[in-house]
C-alpha cells in the first residue's frame, strides 16, 4: 500500500489505464484528437493568410509612353498584382470597382514621363475598393512601395551621381514574411487548447451520465487520484499532437524551428496540464456532457482565437481588451512557440512566459480538484 | 454484539421532498438483510447514505463503526456497493473491469490469481473473461458487477435492487451467491422491491414513502397478520373478486396471479358463510385452502392502515 | 373474429446482434396479450416493431389492418402507447400534460373536456390538476401515463412495462384499469417482467433472447410442466436447495421466496423420499405440499428444455 504524497500510485495508475483503454476503443474521441488536429493546421494554415496574391487591377494609362509602361510591367513583375483591364475612359473604372471585377485601379495621368524626366513630382492615382479594408491597406502598402521602388530606379538611371539615402529593411525571423510562418506555431497553441479542454471536459460528465461515477464514488480512491488518473491519457496525447504539429509546420508549411525541443516539450506540458484541468473542471462542474462540450468551446475556442494575438495584434486593441488577454493562457503560449520555433530563443527570454504557464497549469488542476466531487450531493 | 450497520434517524432530503425519513435500525453481522419497498420508498436512497456516496441531511448511520455523516470516505474500505443501474465500464471486458476494482482497492498481486479463480468460479464468467461488459446480457452484467464488489472480499455488502428485471435463472444464481457469502460471514444489505425475494432475508425493513412500516423477521411479519388468510381459485377470478369484497366478513381480497388472497375478518372468520354467498351468486370456486400470508400481503395490509 | 396485430417472423438484428428472432403470433380483438420474458428479451423491440417506431430487418406485420412497414403512419393513430422510459413531461402540469397529448392526437373542443375530466379520474388526479407532474408518485404518474395514452380512444393499446417499481397496491389498481379497457373491446398488448402479472392475460407469449419460447393462456402453459413440483418449507432454504440437487429423484431444486421448489419425477414417492434424505443431512423439514407450477418455473423448465441456460 505505498503511498506518495498521500496517494496511492497504484490506484492512480489503474485510471490511467482504464481511461486509456476507454480512449482506444472510442473511435470518437480518437478522431477529435488526432485527426482534428492535424485537419486544422493545415487547413487554418492555408486559409488564414496575410498574404495577398492575385489582385485584379484595371490600368487607365493617359501618358501612353515607355515610361508609363514600364510602371504598369513593375505592377506586374511584383507578383501580387494582375492587371486585367485596360481603360480608355476614366468613367469606365466606377462600374469595374463596384461589381469587384477589379480592386484596384490605376491613374497614370498624362505628361507623367515628361514630369519624371524633368524632376518634377509625377502623382500616380490609386483608387482602392475600401470595402475590405485590411486588403486595401495592405495593397496599397503594395502598391506603394512598388512606386517608391520604381522611382528610385528612374532616379539612379537619370542622376550619375551616388544614391540618395536608400532605406535597405531586412526583416529578422521571418524574412519573406510568409504568413504561414506566424500562424502556424500559433494555430498549434489555440488547437490545443481546444482540444484539450474538449476532450476532458467530456471525461468526468461521462462518468456522471453513465452512472459509473456512483460505483466509482463508492470505493477509497481519492479525488486526485481520479483526476490525475484521467489526465495522463490525455497528456500525452496533447504532447503527440504538438510533435505532430511541429512536423507538418515543417513539411507542409515549410515553418522552420530553430529552437529547443526540450524547451517546447516542457512548456507544452504545463500549458496542456491547465487546459486539460480546465476542461476537467468544465465536466465536474456541469456533470453533463453537452453542457460540458458546449461550455468548454466557448470558453476556449473564442478567447483563444480572438484575444491571444494569434490574428489580430494585441497592441492595437483597446485596453479593456488588453486586459482581459493577460488571462488568456494561449496569449503567452503563442509568443513561446513563435519564440522556440522562429528565433530559437531560450528560458532566458521565455521565462515570463514559462511562468505563466506555470500559474496556468496550477489553477487548472486547482480547479479541477475543487470542483470535483465523489458524492451525488 | 456491535451492529455492522446502524441507523440513527438517518434523513434525507430532495428540496420539499422527504425521501429517508428518521430511519433507525440496526443489522447484525453476518445477516441477510432486506430493504423492501416499491419505487420511491427509499431504498436507493438509504443506501446511497450508507455507501458514502450520498451525504445525509440530518442523522448518521455507522457502517463498520465509521460514520457516514462524519467520515464516508472511511466507510469505503469495509464495503462494496453496486449501484441499481449496471455501474461498471462497458467498453472495457470483464477481465478489465475485475482487475481495475481489484486496483482500486489495493488487492495484493499475490492473491488476485485464487482470487480471480474463485470468481469465475461462481458466476460462470470465465468464458467470457475478454467479452466487452456491455455485450454481455441482463443476468450476467448483475454477476460482473457482484464479483467486482467482491474482489476486495468486503465485510459488509450493500446491494440495490440487484435482481430487477433480470431473467429468472440468473436471478437464482444471483441469490445462492448471496447465500453464499452470508454463509461465510458477510453482512449483506440488499434493497429488492420483489416480495417473494425479501422473504429469504434474515431480517425485512418494509419502507414506503421514507418510513418504515415494518421491521422483523419475515416469519414473524407474516404470522402477525391478523385473520386467517385463505387463497381461492375461481373459475372468473375477477368476478370472485368483486363479490368477496363485497362479502361481509372479508377484511380484505386481493388478486394474486390468477388467485384470490382473502384475508377474513378477525371476528367472524366465518369462511362457509362467505363461500355460501359466493356460490349463491353464481361463482364457481374452483379451490380454497388456507395459506399463511407471504411479505406481500403484510406490506399491502400494514400500507392500508 | 378480426385480429388485431398479426406478426409473421418478424426479426429485428442491429449488426450482428439478433434482438428479435422470427417472431409469430397473433392477438384478438379486445384481448389482453401479455408478453413476458426477463430484460433484453426483445419485448421493447417488438413492441417498438408493432407501433411502427422502428423497422423490421425481415417479416411482416399487421396492426389494426395496416402493413407495418408501408402504413405505420396510419397505425400510430390507431393505437395508443405507453413507453418504458417516461412519457410525461415533468415540468408541466397534470392538465398540461393531457392537454399536449389530446393536441398530439388530435382531441380538441368539447371532446377534449369530456377525456380530460375522464383521465384526471381514472388516475386518481382530480384533485391534483395542477400539481407539476414531476412530483407524483410512481405509481399515479403510470396511470396519467396510461390515461394519456387513450385520450383518442384508440382500439388497440401498447403497454411497455408500465408497472415496473410500482408498489404492490398500486400495481394492482392499475391492472383493474387494464381490465377495464378490455371489458369495452380495447385490445391491451402488454409486456412485463413480473411473472405473476402475467397471470392477468388472457395469453401469454414467453420471450428469451429474441425468440418466442411458448405462446398459450397462462393455465394452459402452465399444464404443459408435466413435472409436478413440491414445495418444501425448511428452516434453511438455501442449504436445503444445494442437499436436493443431488438426491434421486429431483429434476431441480431451487429457492422460491423462503421455501424451496423441487422439480420431481414423481410427486407422491418424492414427498415420501424427500423429507427423510433432508433428514440425514440435518436439515428437518417442516413441509411438503405440492403445488401447482408458477409461471416462473414454467419458463425456468421451458428454457432447460430449450438447452439453454439463460447465460452468455
Amino acid at each position: 500500500m505505498r503511498r506518495v504524497l498521500g496517494l496511492s500510485p497504484r490506484r492512480l495508475f489503474a485510471m490511467a489505464r482504464k481511461e486509456t483503454l476507454q480512449l482506444r476503443r472510442d473511435s470518437r474521441s480518437l478522431i477529435t484528437a488526432f485527426l482534428y488536429p492535424a485537419l486544422m493546421i493545415v487547413f487554418f494554415g492555408y486559409v488564414i493568410t496575410f498574404d495577398i496574391r492575385n489582385i485584379n487591377v484595371a490600368v487607365f494609362d493617359q501618358d501612353h509612353t515607355q515610361r508609363s509602361r514600364e510602371l504598369v510591367e513593375a505592377f506586374q513583375a511584383a507578383g501580387y498584382f494582375r492587371v486585367t483591364h485596360r481603360l480608355d475612359r476614366y468613367q469606365d473604372i466606377q462600374p469595374l470597382l463596384d461589381r469587384a471585377a477589379v480592386r484596384m485601379a490605376l491613374v497614370i495621368p498624362p505628361g507623367f514621363q515628361r514630369d519624371l524626366s524633368a524632376g518634377r513630382p509625377a502623382p500616380v492615382q490609386a483608387l482602392v475598393d475600401g470595402a475590405d479594408a485590411n486588403t486595401a491597406g495592405i495593397a496599397l502598402n503594395y502598391a506603394g512601395s512598388i512606386v517608391t521602388a520604381y522611382a528610385a530606379r528612374v532616379v539612379l538611371r537619370a542622376s550619375q551621381r551616388g544614391a540618395p539615402i536608400v532605406a535597405q529593411s531586412r526583416v529578422w525571423y521571418n524574412e519573406t514574411l510568409k504568413s504561414s510562418n506566424m500562424i502556424v506555431p500559433g494555430l498549434v497553441a489555440v488547437i490545443m487548447m481546444v482540444i484539450a479542454a474538449m476532450l476532458s471536459s467530456l471525461t468526468v460528465a461521462r462518468e456522471w451520465d453513465r452512472g459509473t461515477m456512483e460505483q466509482l464514488a463508492a470505493t477509497p480512491v481519492h479525488r486526485v487520484e481520479v483526476i490525475l488518473g484521467k489526465l495522463l491519457p490525455y497528456l500525452a496525447i496533447g504532447l503527440i499532437d504538438v510533435i505532430a504539429a511541429v512536423v507538418i509546420g515543417r513539411l507542409v508549411f515549410h515553418v522552420p524551428f530553430r529552437g529547443s525541443p526540450v524547451l517546447l516539450v516542457g512548456l507544452a506540458t504545463l500549458f496542456l496540464i491547465g487546459s486539460l484541468g480546465l476542461g476537467i473542471f468544465i465536466s465536474a462542474a456541469t456533470k453533463s456532457q453537452l453542457l460540458a462540450t458546449q461550455i468548454s468551446l466557448l470558453a476556449t475556442y473564442l478567447p483563444s482565437l480572438l484575444l491571444s494575438g494569434l490574428i489580430f495584434d494585441l497592441a492595437s486593441m483597446p485596453f479593456a481588451l488588453r486586459v482581459i488577454s493577460l488571462v488568456i493562457p494561449a496569449r503567452y503560449f503563442i509568443v513561446v512557440l513563435r519564440g522556440i520555433f522562429l528565433k530559437g530563443v531560450g528560458p532566458e527570454v521565455l521565462w515570463v512566459q514559462g511562468l505563466a504557464m506555470i500559474a496556468f497549469a496550477v489553477l487548472g488542476l486547482t480547479l479541477a480538484v475543487r470542483a470535483f466531487r465523489k458524492e451525488l450531493a | 454484539m456491535t451492529p455492522a450497520v446502524s441507523l440513527r434517524d438517518l434523513t434525507r432530503r430532495f428540496g420539499d421532498v422527504m425521501a429517508v425519513d428518521g430511519l433507525t435500525f440496526d443489522v447484525a453481522p453476518g445477516e441477510l438483510f432486506g430493504l423492501v419497498g416499491p419505487d420511491g420508498a427509499g431504498k436507493t436512497t438509504t443506501l446511497r447514505m450508507l455507501a458514502g456516496v450520498l451525504r445525509p441531511s440530518t442523522g448518521d448511520a455507522l457502517v463498520g463503526g465509521v460514520s457516514v455523516a462524519r467520515d464516508p470516505e472511511g466507510v469505503k474500505h469495509r464495503i462494496a456497493y453496486m449501484s441499481q443501474r449496471f455501474g461498471l465500464y462497458t467498453d472495457l471486458t470483464v477481465r478489465e473491469n475485475i482487475d481495475f476494482y481489484a486496483d482500486l482497492y489495493e488487492v495484493p498481486d499475490a492473491e488476485r490469481p485464487a482470487r480471480l479463480q474463485r470468481l469465475y468460479h461462481f458466476s460462470n464468467l470465465g468464458t467470457f473473461e475478454h467479452r466487452l461488459a456491455g455485450q454481455l446480457s441482463g443476468g450476467m452484467k448483475q454477476k460482473l458487477g457482484l464479483c467486482c464488489a467482491l474482489v476486495h472480499q468486503p465485510e459488509i455488502l450493500l446491494l440495490d435492487e440487484p435482481t430487477f428485471g433480470v431473467d429468472p435463472i440468473s436471478r437464482r444464481d444471483l441469490w445462492l451467491i448471496l447465500h453464499d457469502m452470508v454463509a461465510q460471514g458477510v453482512t449483506v444489505v440488499v434493497s429488492t422491491a420483489y416480495l417473494d425475494e425479501a422473504e429469504r432475508c434474515d431480517h425485512v425493513a418494509l419502507l414506503n414513502q421514507g418510513k418504515v412500516i415494518a421491521l422483523d423477521r419475515p416469519a414473524v411479519l407474516q404470522e402477525s397478520l391478523v385473520g386467517d388468510m385463505l387463497v381461492v381459485r375461481a373459475s372468473d377470478p375477477r368476478r370472485a373478486l368483486e363479490r368477496l369484497r363485497a362479502a361481509p366478513g372479508v377484511r380484505r381480497a386481493a388478486l394474486f396471479g390468477d388467485t384470490i388472497h382473502v384475508t377474513l375478518d378477525e371476528r367472524a372468520r366465518d369462511w362457509p358463510g362467505v363461500r355460501e354467498a359466493l356460490e349463491g351468486a353464481g361463482v364457481e370456486l374452483l379451490d380454497f385452502h388456507e395459506i399463511g400470508p407471504g411479505l406481500e400481503d403484510v406490506f399491502m395490509e400494514r400500507v392500508a392502515r | 373474429m378480426t385480429l388485431a396485430v398479426e406478426v409473421r417472423d418478424l426479426t429485428r438484428a442491429f449488426g450482428d446482434f439478433v434482438a428479435v428472432d422470427q417472431v409469430t403470433f397473433d392477438v384478438a380483438e379486445g384481448e389482453i396479450f401479455g408478453f413476458l420474458g426477463p430484460n433484453g428479451a426483445g419485448k421493447t423491440t417488438t413492441i417498438k416493431m408493432l407501433t411502427g417506431l422502428l423497422a423490421p430487418t425481415s417479416g411482416t406485420g399487421r396492426v389494426a389492418g395496416f402493413d407495418l412497414r408501408r402504413e405505420s403512419e396510419a397505425i400510430k393513430q390507431r393505437i395508443g402507447y405507453m413507453s418504458q422510459l417516461f412519457s410525461l413531461y415533468g415540468d408541466l402540469t397534470v392538465e398540461e400534460n393531457i392537454g399536449f397529448f389530446a393536441g398530439l392526437y388530435g382531441v380538441t373542443g368539447p371532446r377534449l373536456a369530456e377525456r380530460r375530466d375522464w383521465a384526471l379520474e381514472m388516475s386518481g388526479l382530480k384533485d391534483y390538476r395542477r400539481r407539476l407532474t414531476g412530483q407524483l408518485p410512481l405509481g399515479f404518474k403510470q396511470r396519467l401515463a396510461l390515461g394519456c395514452a387513450v385520450l383518442h380512444q384508440p382500439p388497440i393499446l401498447f403497454l411497455d412495462e408500465p408497472t415496473s417499481g410500482v408498489d404492490p397496491i398500486s400495481r394492482r389498481n392499475f391492472w383493474d384499469l387494464i381490465y377495464e379497457f378490455s371489458g369495452r373491446g380495447t385490445t391491451v398488448f402488454v409486456s412485463t417482467h413480473y411473472m405473476e402479472e402475467a397471470e392477468y392475460c388472457h395469453r401469454l407469449a414467453l420471450m428469451n433472447r429474441g425468440r418466442l419460447i411458448a405462446l398459450d393462456r397462462p393455465a394452459a402453459l402452465r399444464a404443459r410442466l408435466t413435472e409436478p413440483i413440491l414445495e418444501i418449507t425448511t428452516d434453511h432454504g438455501p442449504a436445503t436447495a444445494q442437499a436436493l440437487q443431488g438426491a434421486r429423484g429431483v429434476i431441480e431444486a431451487a429457492m422460491f421466496g423462503r421455501a424451496v421448489h423441487v422439480v420431481v419425477e414423481q410427486a407422491a414417492s418424492a414427498a415420501q423420499t424427500l423429507p427423510a434424505w433432508l433428514e440425514t443431512r440435518g436439515i428437518p423439514c417442516r413441509g411438503v405440499t405440492h403445488v401447482r407450477p408458477s409461471l416462473e418455473d414454467v419458463f425456468v423448465s421451458l428454457v432447460r428444455l430449450e438447452g439453454g441456460a439463460v447465460a452468455g
